[in-house]
C-alpha cells in the first residue's frame, strides 16, 4: 500500500537525470523560448548599430564615388573642382570648434557645480539641487535655441561680443567683424555649454560622491582646508572621471543640432573668428538646414557629411567609455 | 567632571598650542580656501542663472498665447500675420510618433535589459552593454538620417512620414530605456528569486511575475524619463517627418507636423512684414506662436518628469 502511495510522487524524480544535466533539461520549452528571445534582442541592439552605419555607408557611397562635376551640379554650395573631402573639410573644422569652445566653457563651471553639490551645499539642499540639474538635461534642444538666440544672444551676449571685439579684437579668436545679430559661433558655443553643463556635473558629482571617506577623513586629520581636501583627495581620485565627463559632454555637443541651426550665420570657411557672421557652420545644422531642399546625389552628399559625423561622435564616445572602463577596473584596488 | 578639571592644570596650554597649530596655520591657505568657496557658489549660481531665465522666459511669453484656441486648432489656412493658428497638429503628431517610439523600444529595451541582468554571460554581454553606452551617443541627425536611408532603400527616395520618425527616436530611445530598466532589474534582491526558484518556478516565470512585478514602478519611471528625453528631439523630425500645416493623424503616410518642429518652423519663419494700414496684422505673431508651443512642450516634458517620479514613490515595493 505504502509502495503505490508514494510511487506517483517519486516516479517523475526517478528519471531525472542527476544533478548537474537537471539544469539543462529545465531549459525546455518557454524557458529556452523566452531566453532565446532575450538574447536576441540583445543581438538587436548590436544589429541596430551595425545597421546605422551599414545605411550610411551604402547611401554615402554615391556622394563618395561620384566625381567633383557631378556634386558641384547636385550641390549648390560645392566649389568648382572642390573634392567630397575638400567640401566636407570647413564643415568638420566648425564642428570641432564650436564643441571645443563649448567645452571649455562649460567644464570648469561643471566641475564647480559638481563639487558644490557633492561636498560644498548642504544634504537636503544638494539633493534637491541635483535634481535641478537633471532638469536642466530635460528641457529640449529646440527650446534652447529659440532662449538661446531671442533672449540670451539678443539681451546678454550681444553687448559682451561688442566689447570684446573693441577691447580684445587684436586677438585672431576675436577678430574680424563682429556680428550686429548676434548670429556667430561665440554665442553658439554659449548655448552649447549651457546645454552640456548638466551632462558633465551628473557625472562629476557620481564620480566625486565616490570619492573613498577616508582619504577625505585624513586630510582634514592633516589640517587641510575644505579646499585643500578637495584638492588633494577629491580632484585626483576623479580625474578620469571628470575626462570621461567632458567627453560625453563633447559627443552631445559634436551632435547638437538645433542650437546651431537656429542661432548660426553659416559660413564655409577654415576660420577662427568665432564673434564674425558667416564664417563657420557644423555638420549637424548643415544637414538639417539642406535636407528639406536636396534630392539625388544632393541627399547623398548629406548623408556622406553624416557618416563623418557619426564616426567623429563614435570615436569619442568610445574614447569616453574606455576611460571609464579603465576606471573601474583600477578602483577595485582601492 | 572632577575627572576633567583634575586633569586641565597641564591641559589649557596644549590644547590652545593645538588650536593655534590647527586654526591660525597660513593665512594664505585660508585665503585660497576662502576664494575656491565662493568661486564654487559662484559656479553654481553662474548655472542657476540661464536656467531660471530660460524657465521664466518661456512661462511668461508662452503665456501670451497659449490657450484653448491654441491648443485646439492647426495651422491650416493661416498665413501672414493674422492673429489665428494653433498647435493642435503638432500635439497630435508628437503623441502618436511617440508613442510609435515608445512601442517599438520600450519591449525592445525591457528585454535587453533582461537579458544584461539574468542571462547575459561571456562576451555578447559585454558587447551588448559597450554598444548601448555607444548608442548612447548617436547623434540624433544621424539617427534621422538612418531611418530616412533605411526606408529610402524600401520605399524609394524622399519619402516622408511619422513612423519613420518613429524609427529615429526609437534608435535614441531604445539605450535609454536599456540603461535605466537594467539599473532597476539589479534592484531586485537574489532572495526573491532564490524564493521562486526553491517553489520549483521555472526561470521564465520567475523573471515575469516576481523580477519584473518587483520593478514595474523603477521600469515605469525609466520609460516616462525616456519618453521625456525623446519627446523634445527636433532634428531628426525634420527631415524625416517633415513640415505640415494640417492635422496627420496616419503614422504610416504623409508629412506629419511634431511640436519641436513647430517650435523651429514658426521661429525661423521670423518677423511678419505689415503694413501701417492693417488692424489685424501682428508682426511678432511667429515668435508668439514659437513660445507658447515651446511652453507645452515643456509642460510635457516636466509632466512626464514628475509622473514618472511619482509612480516611484507611489508604487515602488516596500523592500528590505
Amino acid at each position: 500500500m505504502t509502495s503505490t502511495v508514494t510511487s506517483p510522487d517519486t516516479e517523475p524524480a526517478a528519471p531525472r537525470p542527476p544533478r548537474r544535466r537537471r539544469t539543462r533539461a529545465a531549459d525546455r520549452g518557454v524557458n529556452r523560448v523566452f531566453r532565446w528571445v532575450a538574447t536576441g534582442s540583445g543581438v538587436v541592439i548590436l544589429a541596430v548599430l551595425a545597421a546605422v552605419a551599414i545605411f550610411l555607408v551604402v547611401q554615402a557611397l554615391p556622394a563618395i564615388t561620384a566625381s567633383s562635376d557631378e556634386l558641384g551640379g547636385a550641390v549648390n554650395r560645392f566649389g568648382e573642382g572642390e573634392s567630397l573631402l575638400g567640401f566636407t573639410g570647413p564643415l568638420v573644422f566648425g564642428t570641432l570648434l564650436a564643441a571645443a569652445l563649448a567645452l571649455v566653457l562649460a567644464t570648469p563651471v561643471a566641475v564647480g557645480i559638481a563639487l558644490f553639490i557633492s561636498h560644498y551645499a548642504p544634504r537636503r539642499l544638494a539633493s534637491a539641487l541635483g535634481y535641478v540639474v537633471d532638469l536642466l538635461a530635460a528641457v529640449p534642444s529646440v527650446v534652447f535655441g529659440l532662449w538661446g538666440f531671442l533672449v540670451l544672444g539678443q539681451n546678454v551676449l550681444k553687448p559682451i561680443w561688442a566689447w570684446l571685439g573693441d577691447v580684445a579684437g587684436w586677438f585672431p579668436l576675436f577678430s574680424g567683424q563682429v556680428s550686429a545679430t548676434g548670429k556667430n559661433l561665440a554665442t553658439v558655443a554659449v548655448v552649447l555649454a549651457v546645454m552640456i553643463l548638466p551632462i558633465i556635473t551628473a557625472v562629476c558629482r557620481e564620480v566625486f560622491l565616490q570619492t573613498p571617506r577616508l582619504h577625505e577623513e585624513a586630510a582634514l586629520a592633516l589640517g587641510a582646508t575644505r579646499w585643500e581636501v578637495v584638492r588633494t583627495a577629491v580632484l585626483p581620485f576623479g580625474r578620469s572621471g571628470i575626462v570621461s565627463a567632458a567627453m560625453l559632454g563633447l559627443g552631445r555637443a559634436l551632435g547638437e543640432t538645433m542650437a546651431v541651426l537656429m542661432i548660426l550665420s553659416p559660413g564655409f570657411l577654415y576660420s577662427f573668428k568665432i564673434l564674425a557672421a558667416g564664417q563657420q557652420q557644423t555638420i549637424a545644422a548643415y544637414i538639417a538646414a539642406d535636407f528639406p531642399e536636396a534630392s539625388g546625389l544632393g541627399v547623398n552628399t548629406l548623408i556622406a557629411t553624416g557618416l563623418a559625423l557619426f564616426v567623429i561622435t563614435l570615436a569619442v564616445n568610445m574614447f569616453a567609455r574606455w576611460i571609464v572602463a579603465r576606471r573601474k577596473d583600477f578602483s577595485g584596488a582601492n | 567632571m572632577s575627572a576633567t578639571t583634575a586633569a586641565t592644570p597641564g591641559a589649557p596650554e596644549a590644547a590652545e598650542r593645538t588650536r593655534a597649530l590647527l586654526t591660525g596655520a597660513d593665512p594664505a591657505r585660508r585665503r585660497k580656501d576662502r576664494a575656491m568657496t565662493v568661486l564654487v557658489y559662484g559656479a553654481f549660481l553662474l548655472a542657476i542663472a540661464p536656467l531660471v531665465s530660460l524657465v521664466w522666459t518661456v512661462v511668461v511669453r508662452g503665456a501670451e498665447r497659449f490657450d484653448g484656441y491654441f491648443l485646439l486648432n492647426s495651422m491650416r489656412g493661416v498665413f501672414g500675420g493674422m492673429d489665428a493658428g494653433g498647435a493642435y497638429h503638432a500635439i497630435l503628431g508628437t503623441v502618436l510618433i511617440t508613442l510609435g517610439a515608445a512601442v517599438i523600444s520600450v519591449p525592445i529595451g525591457i528585454l535587453v535589459a533582461i537579458y544584461l541582468v539574468e542571462y547575459g554571460r561571456g562576451a555578447l554581454a559585454r558587447s551588448v552593454t559597450f554598444f548601448v553606452d555607444v548608442m548612447t551617443g548617436i547623434p540624433s541627425i544621424v539617427a534621422g538620417l538612418f531611418a530616412y536611408a533605411l526606408f529610402s532603400l524600401l520605399l524609394g527616395p524622399g519619402v516622408r512620414a511619422g513612423i519613420i520618425g518613429s524609427i529615429a527616436l526609437s534608435v535614441l530611445m531604445i539605450p535609454v530605456v536599456v540603461r535605466s530598466s537594467e539599473e532597476m532589474l539589479k534592484l531586485v534582491p537574489n532572495e526573491l528569486r532564490e524564493a521562486s526558484y526553491a517553489l520549483g518556478v521555472p526561470k521564465w516565470l520567475t523573471i515575469v511575475r516576481v523580477v519584473l512585478r518587483t520593478s514595474v514602478a523603477g521600469l515605469t519611471t525609466g520609460v516616462m524619463l525616456a519618453i521625456a528625453r525623446v519627446i523634445g528631439e527636433t532634428a531628426p523630425l525634420l527631415i524625416v517627418a517633415g513640415v505640415s500645416d494640417s492635422i496627420n493623424s496616419n503614422l504610416f503616410d504623409g508629412r506629419m507636423m511634431t511640436l519641436p518642429v513647430y517650435v523651429y518652423r514658426q521661429f525661423s519663419q521670423g518677423l511678419v512684414p505689415c503694413r501701417p494700414d492693417q488692424a489685424d496684422c501682428i508682426a511678432d505673431i511667429n515668435y508668439q506662436r514659437a513660445w507658447a508651443a515651446a511652453l507645452t512642450l515643456i509642460l510635457i516634458v516636466m509632466l512626464l518628469n514628475l509622473v514618472g517620479r511619482l509612480v516611484t514613490r507611489l508604487f515602488a515595493p516596500k523592500l528590505r
